[in-house]
């Protein structure tokens, strides 16, 4: 089987798995990085959110052979240098119950939260209803894009 | 282990360097689940090295327990809560009942806990006393230490812990008076957040041992059919696929060393089933088997007066709803290795004796050579009380002789789900010359959950009704009855269980009777409550006084009665369960002929709050959860099958979806009762109000979006 080579969090890495095989059983299975959640395996629940080239993406739905050579972060790389602002928002909101798809939603709003820091309440409903949670957490949700937004300042 | 009495349920082990280690007995909510007897399921130990642990079984589905349970222990002990770190039970015999479930874990633990904790603040103190000659009233015990001001002493409690482990546990320790509480009703961050911000925490599916495999199974799509035969031949031949075979009489595994290997084998794997004699099951024929059945005599679970000499204005209606699947965000999985005399297991599982008891058998092993560890659990909702998952691990595991993963798609979740029962209820009133209900009337058609899965009914009585069917009203003349019938689809205890059905019913039942009454919802049901009395339903007695309190509070922060822009509307509903009250008043609007909820306000009573940030989540959580049941969440049944397979037809709610929900609790010195599961039986009734009030459409019928 060819290898494939993809930057996962900054690092250059060489998976060789069939090229069709989901980027999110790549990097759970083959790499041992499991931040990154199996909701739906059909880009239903958004719990498998990563960013290439910093856009939000569905693990479960991108076969590798499209992020060949692409740069990929995670969750794990998301907070490499300590918690981002978005993260403390998170915990200071207390957003996650189970936790389970918080992750896939961290991801899904630190891209939006980079193309637009300071979303309005619109923009940020209209990014983040693609990202599904079971424990009802979509007010903390929101308070904590909005606190994270505030707390990068400017506008 | 030493048995416990019922009283005197506090032990001690005393070993040299040990520290101080108290054993106590945490009961189970859930009366179905209960008699196992009285061995420490719990235990407090204080170590020289300075720990505070707690070893406990409640298992971590986001309700907050590893939080909550330290809360308590530190609040008597007189630690901070940074001292104390909660170290995950796994099964074991020399447990009591290790059940997370019936909003239980906070309400059981109450007493046990402080008590414990209670206990061990006063034999460290008496350690400290006794140490430094000086009466054990002139020290005081705080932030983990004792200190003696008159000399300025001080010892942690590491130092005293062998000490104190050398003298007797007192029965019955002083407890706190509730107005000196300092961690008790704060909001103390939960202690599991930073990792879940993380992607540091370990759920069941995250968990993983060297070699170890994954595995898929192909289940028959039909309730109760059997393997015939399967070829192999497409699935071997998937990279990484290194067995295929039949573990079950329905059910064929596929093995590799990648999820994605095991997906794609499993997909190409041809399997013959027998589908058995349920083959042509259809919710159609569900739903006129639980009506017909309407006209049974069922079992009274309450009765005052006699609904049968009452005259007046009779009032009918009829109510249904289907089956539910919980669809946790975290998908079934189990991992595990058996060898030749043992099997270990690592499950996201709220009842890890079950796990342990069904796996022995299934593998042939005795319950003491089988190990669960549990894991956190990515939701449960009820799902995780079933023991399939498990099962199926040790059996894949048995067959390919290594350890291995178990872990189930999205819609094997949604297919081979154990659901909510579906129901029919038949109510009826008759109308005093006020229009109050001068009788009222209460048949619950359904299949029994204890029934179907063998345990025992109480006199025809299914024992999780005894706390989820109350109806806390003052009526002269009443009856509630449960007429049980049988279905081969499995059942399972979902998020509040038959309490949804329950209030769904009779609080969209009471809005009729207002109706007819031309009367205002709220002032029809506080007329109701009006007189302070206790309801006494089987072993509960319930508060016409409390649930009074949750219904004024909601109307209060809704500001009922006041009016609302043009085209919004509200509707009101209130209901008890698991020793707590509940009121939600629910703001729409309509937009093509849809309810589009911009606002839901919710109240309880659940006696003392330990962290109000938790019980804010957990009410939020199950008004959106309370909301995906009401609006769309359905399991049909066709040709045998479950129908719907992923959140495209079984769709939770979403951002766009979800109402500002807003979470007030009545302040309380009572005993803590049930959080996780109580706020949601209004949610439905309250909606379907909400929308006759703005379409003067009665919904009764789930789901409201078909």
């Amino acid at each position: 089987m060819a290898e494939i080579s993809l930057r996962v969090n900054g690092s250059e890495r060489k998976v060789s798995v069939a090229p069709e095989t989901p980027l999110l059983w790549v990097l759970r299975d083959t790499l041992n990085m499991t931040g990154t959640k199996f909701g739906c395996g059909a880009g239903l629940c958004g719990a498998c959110t990563v960013h290439v080239e910093g856009a939000a993406v569905r693990s479960c739905s991108t076969p590798l052979s499209q992020v060949a050579g692409k740069n990929v972060t995670t969750i794990e790389g998301l907070s490499v240098n300590g918690l981002t602002e978005l993260q403390k928002a998170w915990i200071a909101e207390e957003v996650p119950q189970c936790g389970y798809c918080q992750t896939g939603q961290i991801m899904a709003a630190a891209a939006m939260l980079t193309k637009n820091p300071h979303p309005s309440d619109d923009e940020i409903t209209r990014t983040m209803t693609a990202n599904i949670c079971r424990c009802g957490s979509y007010d903390r949700i929101r308070r904590a894009i909005q606190r994270a937004s505030i707390a990068r300042g400017g506008q | 282990m030493t048995p416990l009495t019922r009283r005197g349920f506090l032990t001690t082990t005393a070993a040299a360097g040990a520290g101080l280690v108290i054993g106590f007995y945490l009961p189970h909510g859930s009366s179905s689940k209960n008699g196992a007897g009285f061995s420490p399921n719990a235990y407090l130990k204080i170590t020289p090295d300075g720990k505070i642990t707690i070893v406990v079984a409640r298992s971590e589905m986001g309700q907050g327990v590893r939080t909550a349970l330290p809360m308590i222990l530190a609040e008597e002990l007189e630690a901070d809560l940074n001292q104390i770190t909660v170290e995950q039970a796994g099964a074991s015999s020399l447990y009591g009942d290790q059940t997370t479930g019936g909003s239980a874990s906070v309400r059981t633990t109450w007493e046990p806990m402080r008590k414990a904790g209670a206990a061990a603040r006063e034999m460290l103190l008496s350690a400290a006393a006794l140490e430094w000659g000086v009466p054990k009233s002139s020290c005081k015990a705080e932030h983990g230490s004792v200190t003696h001001a008159g000399s300025n002493r001080k010892k942690s409690y590491a130092e005293l812990a062998d000490r104190a482990a050398t003298l007797p546990v007192p029965s019955a320790p002083p407890l706190k008076d509730p107005k000196d509480f300092k961690l008790i009703g704060t909001r103390a961050a939960r202690i599991d957040t930073p990792a879940k911000v993380q992607g540091a925490a370990e759920y069941g599916i995250d968990f993983r041992i060297p070699n170890m495999k994954y595995a898929m199974l192909s289940r028959c799509p039909v309730v109760g059919g059997k393997v015939t035969s399967f070829d192999d031949k497409d699935a071997k031949k998937v990279p990484g696929v290194s067995y295929v075979g039949k573990i079950s009489d329905s059910a064929v595994a596929v093995v590799a060393d990648s999820v994605w290997g095991a997906m794609e084998g499993r997909r190409v794997l041809n399997v013959t089933w027998d589908e058995g004699p349920n083959k042509d099951l259809s919710t159609a024929a569900i739903k006129e088997g639980l009506k017909q059945a309407a006209s049974k005599k069922g079992v009274a679970l309450y009765a005052v007066g006699d609904v049968s000499k009452v005259g007046g204005k009779k009032i009918e209606a009829a109510y249904e709803l289907p089956f539910m699947a919980h669809a946790p965000m975290e998908p079934g999985n189990c991992t595990a290795h058996f060898q030749a005399n043992k099997c270990e297991l690592w499950a996201p599982t709220q009842v890890p004796q079950d796990v342990r008891d069904s796996v022995a058998t299934a593998v042939g092993l005795d319950p003491d050579q089988v190990k669960v560890n549990i894991t956190l659990l990515g939701g449960g909702f009820g799902r995780r009380l079933e023991h399939d998952y498990g099962v199926e691990a040790a059996l894949v595991s048995k067959a390919i002789g290594g350890p291995v993963k178990v872990l189930w798609s999205r819609e094997d979740d949604m297919r081979f789900s154990t659901y909510r029962p579906p129901s029919y209820h038949k109510l009826s009133a008759a109308l005093d010359g006020q229009g109050w209900p001068a009788s009222f009337s209460h048949t619950m058609v359904t299949p029994s959950i204890s029934a179907q899965k063998g345990y025992p009914l109480d006199g025809g009585v299914d024992p999780d009704m005894k706390d989820e069917t109350a109806v806390v009203y003052s009526f002269p003349n009443a009856l509630i009855q449960f007429v049980q019938t049988e279905t081969p689809v499995p059942l399972g205890w979902m998020r509040s269980v038959y309490a949804l059905q329950a209030a769904f019913a009779s609080e969209s039942f009471i809005d009729e009777l207002a109706g007819a009454a031309h009367k205002d919802p709220l002032d029809y049901r506080l007329h109701l409550l009006s007189k302070d009395e206790d309801i006494k339903y089987f072993d509960a007695v319930w508060k016409t006084a409390r649930m009074r309190g949750v219904l004024q509070l909601a109307a209060e922060k809704a500001a009922w009665g006041k009016p609302l822009p043009g085209g919004r509307y509200r509707g009101i509903a209130c209901f008890g369960c698991f020793g707590s009250y509940a009121a939600n008043v629910v703001e729409i609007s309509m937009e093509n002929d849809k309810p589009r909820i911009h606002r839901v306000v919710a109240t309880v009573d659940v006696g003392q709050v330990i962290n109000p940030t938790i019980l804010e989540q957990q009410i939020q959580g199950a008004v959106i959860y309370g909301l995906a049941n009401a609006l769309r969440a359905q399991i049909t049944i066709d040709k045998g099958r479950v129908v719907q397979g992923n959140f495209d037809d079984y769709e939770p709610i979403r951002m766009s979806e979800a109402p500002a929900v807003e979470a007030y609790y009545v302040q309380s010195t009572e005993a803590p009762s049930g959080v996780g599961e109580p706020p949601l039986p209004p949610v439905a009734p309250a909606l379907c109000n909400a929308i006759f009030a703005a379409t003067k459409k009665r919904i009764r019928s789930l789901p409201i979006i078909t």
